[in-house]
């Protein structure tokens, strides 16, 4: 429960008085959304994808749009979601961070029960309250995709991944890649390394220069804003496949493809049922075939049997329950981490415990 | 294509990292060395760093010289270090304090002005290739230099001389160490710190430059995760001497780059602990070269911290 103080005791008496008059804002033609980001909404990466999504929709009829950047996740997130119910009356919030949700987003929907939130990272379980929910993406299957590319585009046999932490979702992304990329040639090797947090421009500067100087020469990333990543990996001449949203402005030439989210599906699914009275699901996720995630436009140096294969590979998944994971596989330490005959298709709950990297992949998870 | 070059890769990578990374440790630390040798220490250059950069980018993007983006850089630096003086000159006003302060507000103030160039790309500032003569790819590319990196190495070189063999440095260093003694001699102590602390203002400001315009070469909010501050603590490191300062600022670069290495050659476990290194050598030199008996060695004596 939250301290009540004198904003709160002025809202909750004035929303009691007037509630007769107006009945749930959820009914309601005419929709105020708002939207959290934890950095900046223009940082080509994972705030700008979703600062695209809500852009997507700011022009629906009866919708209204508020946004606040650079909020962190701690109590701040709190404040700026109240602030948002309060000020500006949001009937729907999406906080965007993973870390939001506990306790910041949990906390705060027990408080107001008359707006809907929904978090993206999946997190929400049945026993949180009904007014939340969560949703996400399956971008791994996208990252098999650029792996394939990648795995074409590739001379030295040699591709470099550069990672923030080993979190499932990430060693997910790691071995999409490296399995796409092995799926052209089973010679072929990613290197990874690890910069230990999601921002950090000169360790991912300075990863970009070693797997260059190790002969990699199509790299990928996984950090929140690849800008950094994408301008050094093209000045030192290699390839790059993108994350989060399209970098391919930076740098035309050597923009291979990339793995994009597509908020604006959800979001507009959301604003959709908000503003019809309908109720919201608690739990969405989505991959390639829901349009939750897409695959950037091919650059013009990808040949045309790398296009082929990553188009049939697409349609494939497009037919729905495509296994990128699935056994026999080993590990990079020799185990079998999936047996014979099984297969994980993206929604499997499984993938979201891995800790292990593939064979091919160089690397380690601690 | 680039060839295979094993281990060797490590120590490349190592003196590539010192090359690329070291820069703006160097600027800044060579800056707040002036301002502690005039008795006052300036906490805030890590905004000072972060406004530099923010307006090193926007200078080169609006101008389309990089080299204007730099003066520019260094030009907001001086003002920012102006302003630190002015405060601190004022009776009864702590300088550590002020130095927060003017911390948070200048990076508040690069934020808000550097909305708009995240976005849009600056022109960079040019290197100069010193690897030409090597035929191993990896070595031209670590030997790829900075023009700032070269004048920061002569202006380390420069302020050693400027210390011990000139009037300038000897006033500087008077005023730092007993202003009673420069009042008695006659020489203006508030102007003299004003100056010391505007000029380190300068060289933070160049650096942020630096981060910006060359590398990693683009402008975003995370882009200094707290150089200012490793630079202000390396001058305590280097014992107030710009020789020591371009040492710490060199280690600081190449330890920077050894995690990344380690990893692409193979060496992948525990990368948190070599990220780690840089300070864990700090706390090592610190304690070796401590002593229970005498003060800091070179510590100006006016220093609020030493005093």
């Amino acid at each position: 429960m939250l301290p009540m103080n004198r904003r709160r005791f002025l809202a909750t008496t004035a929303a009691l008085s007037a509630a007769p008059l107006f009945g749930r804002p959820a009914f309601a033609a005419s929709l105020t959304a708002g939207f959290v980001y934890v950095g900046p909404r223009d940082d080509y990466g994972y705030n700008q994808s979703h600062a695209e999504g809500a852009a997507a929709i700011k022009d629906m009829e009866g919708l209204t749009i508020v946004e606040e950047e650079n909020v962190a996740e701690s109590d701040a997130a709190v404040k700026t979601m109240e602030s948002m119910i309060q000020l500006d009356g949001a009937g729907l919030i999406f906080p965007t961070s993973f870390g939001y949700y506990n306790p910041f987003v949990v906390d705060t929907a027990k408080s107001y029960e008359d707006v809907q939130f929904r978090h993206c990272g999946g997190l929400w379980t049945d026993e949180d309250p009904k007014n939340a929910g969560s949703y996400f993406g399956y971008i791994g299957t996208a990252q098999y995709i650029c792996g394939i590319i990648a795995g074409h585009m590739t001379k030295t046999k040699r591709l470099g991944f550069v990672a923030a932490k080993p979190i499932p979702q990430v060693l997910l992304n790691i071995n999409a890649y490296t399995l796409g990329a092995k799926s052209v040639d089973p010679e072929i090797t990613t290197q990874v390394i690890f910069t230990g947090d999601w921002a950090m421009p000169v360790k991912e500067a300075e990863a970009v220069n070693a797997l260059v100087d190790q002969g990699a020469d199509v790299l990928t990333c996984h950090v929140d804003s690849p800008k950094v990543f994408v301008q050094t990996a093209a000045g030192r001449g290699a390839y790059v496949t993108g994350y989060h949203t399209s970098q391919a402005k930076l740098s035309p030439e050597k923009y291979l493809t990339g793995a994009e989210w597509h908020w604006a599906t959800v979001y507009k699914m959301f604003a959709e049922k908000a503003l019809a009275g309908e109720e919201l699901p608690n739990f969405v996720r989505g991959g390639l075939a829901e349009d939750f995630v897409k695959i950037s436009d091919y650059g013009p140096a990808v040949t045309e049997e790398a296009k082929k294969q990553a188009d049939a590979v697409k349609a494939e998944v497009m037919k729905g329950g495509f296994a990128v994971i699935k056994g026999p596989l080993k590990d990079n330490k020799g185990n079998e981490v999936v047996a014979a005959g099984t297969k994980y298709p993206e929604t499997a709950i499984e993938l979201e415990s891995m800790d292990y990297l593939v064979e091919g992949v160089i690397g380690s998870t601690s | 294509m680039n060839a295979d070059l094993g281990l060797w890769a490590v120590p490349i990578a190592v003196l590539g990292g010192m090359l690329r990374v070291s820069t703006p440790f160097l600027f800044v630390s060579l800056g707040e060395c002036v301002t502690e040798k005039s008795g006052r220490i300036n906490l805030g250059l890590e905004g000072t760093l972060v406004f530099g950069a923010m307006a090193g980018y926007g200078g080169s993007y609006l101008t389309g010289n990089p080299w204007a983006g730099v003066l520019l850089a260094g030009i907001a630096g001086t003002l920012f270090g102006l302003l630190h003086a002015a405060l601190c000159s004022l009776p009864r006003v702590n300088d550590i304090a002020v130095g927060i302060a003017l911390m948070i507000l200048g990076s508040g103030l690069a934020f808000f002005f550097g909305k708009p160039l995240i976005q849009p790309a600056a022109p960079m500032l040019p290197g100069l290739s010193l690897g030409a003569w090597s035929n191993v790819p990896q070595l031209r590319s670590a030997l790829e230099v900075s023009p700032l990196f070269l004048i920061g190495v002569a202006v380390a070189v420069i302020l050693l001389f400027v210390f011990k063999r000139t009037r300038i440095g000897l006033i500087l260093r008077m005023v730092g160490d007993s202003a009673d003694a420069a009042r008695a001699m006659g020489y203006p102590i508030v102007p003299v710190r004003i100056a010391a602390t505007a000029f380190g203002g300068f060289m933070a400001g160049v650096a942020g430059a630096y981060l910006s315009l060359y590398y990693p070469g683009s402008w975003n909010e995370h882009i200094s995760s707290g150089q200012g501050l490793i630079a202000v603590a390396l001058v305590i490191f280097a014992r107030w001497n710009p020789l020591a300062c371009l040492g710490a600022a060199l280690i600081f670069g190449g330890a920077g780059a050894l995690g990344p290495a380690l990893q692409s050659v193979g060496v992948t476990s525990g990368y948190y602990l070599f990220y780690a290194a840089p300070y864990v050598l700090t706390l090592l030199i610190l304690f070796l070269t401590s002593s229970p008996r005498r003060a800091l060695e070179g510590a100006p004596r006016e220093l609020s911290i030493t005093k």
